[in-house]
Formats: C-alpha cells, structure tokens, sequence
C-alpha cells in the first residue's frame, strides 16, 4: 500500500509540474512559411475532393477549414513553438508519453483568407488535463488556443487538442508467445461439466428431486433445493436469445469486432458463448444455431456456436 | 431551410492516397499519417488520417450542400474512431437551430469501426 502512495504522490507532483505551464506562450509570433497561396488552395480542394468554385477564379478565397495549414511548420523545422512548450512536450515524451494523437479542433472563421495575406499567429498553452486511460493507453490531452491573424488582423482563432501518450499495445516481438485466453475457473460445483466439455459433451443440470434443467452449473436447485443431481447432454440445437458486438475494449486473445450470444438451447436453459461462422454484424436474436466445440491451445476446448443459414 | 433538416450523407471511401494526400496538402507530416511501420509502432494498426483532413472534409460537406455562397463561420470537431485505408466514412448531418441567415448543423462521421468525428459547424446563408 505504502508503494501505491508514493506512485500517487509522485503522479500528482508530475502533475502539477505539467498544470505549471497553463496560460504560458506555445507559439510566439509565428510566421506562416508562405503567404496564403493558389497552389497550395489547390492541392488542398484536390485531396478533399472540395470542388467549390469560392476557390478558384480572381476572387478566390482559402477554405476557412485550411486555416491551420497556413501555420504549420511542416518539413522545415522552422517552429514557432517556444521554450516553455518544447519543455512540456519534452516532460511528456521523458515519461514515456511520447507517441501523440489530435483529438478536438475548434476554428471560428473572422474574415476569409485571400491569396497574397501574410500570415502570423501567436499560441497558448490553455490546459493540461491530469492523467487519463484511453484506449491508446495513458496519457495526458494538451489543449491550446491560436490567434492567427492575416496583414495584422485577426482572421480566426484555432483551440486544438492533443492527447499525449504511452502506447498500450506496443508491437509484440516476434518470439513473444501467443497471448491466450483467459482459463476457465474449475471448482468442485462446475468441475463435471468442465469435464464433460473435454469430452465435447455439453452437459445440462437436471434436478433429481422436482427434474427441473439449470445452467450454469450451481450446488443446488433452485426450484425445490435439492442438492441432488444428474446430467443430460445438450442436442446441440439452439437460438440466439440475445446477443452482444464486442468493439472495444479489446483483450488478450480476442480480435474485436465479434459476436457473444446468450443462446437458448433445445433443452430450454441458456448459456453465454461465442457466435461463430457468421459475421457479427449478421448474428441476429432467433438466429438458429448450432453447438461445436473450439480448440485454442493445447489445453482450452470451448463451446461455441455455429450460426445456422436460414 | 428548418431546424430538423437533415442533409443528404457524404461516403467517402477513406483511401491510402487520400489520407498521405491530405497530410501532405495540410503540411502534416507526423509519420503516423504516411508511414505504415512507424504507426504500428505506435500502437495503430495502419496510418490514418490526420485531423487537418477531416476538418476539411467536414468544411466541404457543408460547402457541397449549402453552395459556393455559403459562409463557413466556425466549425468544431472531436474526433474517435480512426479512419484507417479500406475504410468508409459516411458524413451526415442535421440542421440544429437557424437563426436568420445562420444555421448550425450537426455532423457526424462513421466508419466501419465507430464514430470517427462528431462536430457543430456554423454557416451563413446570405440570402
């Protein structure tokens, strides 16, 4: 516990130090590499497949979405960016948030840009959030906000959002094993019908006081409480009662996007599995389907089901 | 034009050329929108498109809707689901509220994996 402290205490202290350079300069007097330009209007519709006839002609203006693209350093190197943002960056990238993704972009537009504006702009850093899992992997967003102004006037502002962060799936080297699924949980309460699984039977609990079928597999009945059992092999036929699409989160093992019905057996109990050999986003509820048994690894064999064409 | 209007939907077939295209025609050249090998380094299975693109394109299905004489005023987008090569995007939109010659339109981007944009962009109709 004392261990989870000092990992806490040190992350607020990282914390802190990155909310220090809230409200400090990211850009200083930038300069756009170029004045606002035909071509560069050109090969910008072209990739966007933006045909709008305001940006051609005498009368041209810029598309007001290009507004950041006057800005941008690209290959030159020739940055803008000031010490005290270099140095957050820089305390992100030291603590292994280096890889970076934009997530927000908010632009309002004052006056178009026409071919011939020189371009300047000045950026701050407006926030640090504190440390957030996302499905990349931890991280830290960076939001900051820009004037950018055309001949000395302010012609639009630009608040972007960056998350800064430590990749969660990192490639796998090449001799690093399979990841494989999770085990099942075996007890003395489930260990028969783990074993009959082995066997590639899927065997149904059947109450020898009142007959009434459960699963999954409990102590007792709990129609009349019996603690007395036998079993009956499942046919195999069913229906998906319902059913979910996993998207996310991915695990281990498991490639999303794929298909986990609640099936409803022949026998009329119900039981959670994976619907195969359809797509996922074709499994259906009613959908008839059929039992099978699945290797994954020389000691896991599950039950799936088979979707059924209608 | 009412708020309630839904705008006819924009499929754009997310291409490898259009995603480098649009990183180079907005002066991106963060690697993990050209370079395959660097991205999955990154955590990403592929490139995908930078947001500068996207931001474009959700300027041009505005524009493409309302015509040439449409004034784009403000256009805000957060961004999900990547859009990776192979993929589609399909834009659509709803018109939330009008006031005079001004509408902000609601617009979201879908793709085969998610949501890759939600966003409010504000536009001028001079009548």
């Amino acid at each position: 516990m004392s261990g989870d402290r000092a990992i806490h205490e040190e992350n607020a202290g990282f914390e802190a130090r990155l909310k220090a350079y809230e409200g400090r300069p990211a850009a200083a007097t930038g300069t756009g590499r170029d004045p606002v330009n035909q071509p560069m209007i050109r090969h910008w519709c072209e990739a966007m497949g933006d045909t709008n006839p305001a940006y051609t002609g005498p009368d041209a203006i810029a598309p007001p979405a290009m507004l950041q693209a006057w800005t941008m350093a690209g290959l030159s190197r020739r940055s803008a960016r000031t010490a005290a943002y270099d140095e957050l960056l820089g305390l992100l990238d030291a603590s292994g948030h280096d890889a970076v993704v934009a997530t927000d972009c908010e632009q309002e537009y004052l006056r178009p840009l026409r071919p011939g504006d020189e371009i300047t702009f000045d950026s701050v850093i407006e926030a640090v959030s504190e440390r957030k899992t996302t499905k990349l992997g931890p991280g830290y967003f960076v939001t900051t906000r820009t004037d950018i102004r055309a001949g000395g006037e302010l012609a639009g502002t630009h608040r972007f959002r960056i998350l800064k962060y430590a990749p969660a799936r990192r490639p796998k080297a090449s001799n690093a094993p399979e990841e494989r699924r999770p085990r099942p949980v075996v007890n003395r309460d489930n260990a028969g019908f783990w074993e009959g699984v082995a066997r590639h039977e899927l065997l149904i609990q059947r109450c020898t006081g009142c007959g009434t079928l459960r699963f999954p597999w409990l102590p007792g009945c709990n129609s009349c409480g019996s603690p007395e059992w036998d079993t009956v092999e499942a046919s195999g036929e069913g229906t998906v009662y319902s059913y979910v699409v996993m998207h996310h989160p991915p695990f281990p093992a498991f490639a999303p996007p794929y298909a986990v019905g609640l099936i409803e057996l022949a026998e009329g109990v119900r039981i959670v599995s994976d619907v195969v050999g359809v797509p996922y986003d074709e499994v259906r509820i009613g959908m008839p389907v059929r039992l099978e048994f699945r290797r994954y690894d020389d000691e896991l064999v599950l039950p799936v089901f088979q979707g059924v064409a209608p | 034009m009412n708020a309630g209007d839904r705008i006819p939907p924009l499929e754009i077939p997310v291409t490898r050329t259009l995603i480098v295209a649009g990183a180079i025609a907005s002066r991106d050249y963060q690697d993990v929108h050209h370079d395959p090998e660097r991205a999955r380094q990154k955590g990403s299975p592929d490139i995908f498109m930078n947001i500068l693109t996207t931001n474009g394109l959700v300027g041009r299905y505005i524009t493409d809707h309302f015509g040439p004489r449409a004034e784009l005023r403000r256009v805000a987008i957060r961004l999900g689901a990547p859009n990776h090569p192979g993929d589609t995007m399909v834009l659509t939109g709803t018109v939330e509220q009008v006031d005079g010659d001004t509408a902000t339109v609601r617009v979201v981007g879908a793709n085969g994996i998610g949501t890759h944009v939600t966003g409010t962009v504000t536009v001028r109709i001079p009548a």
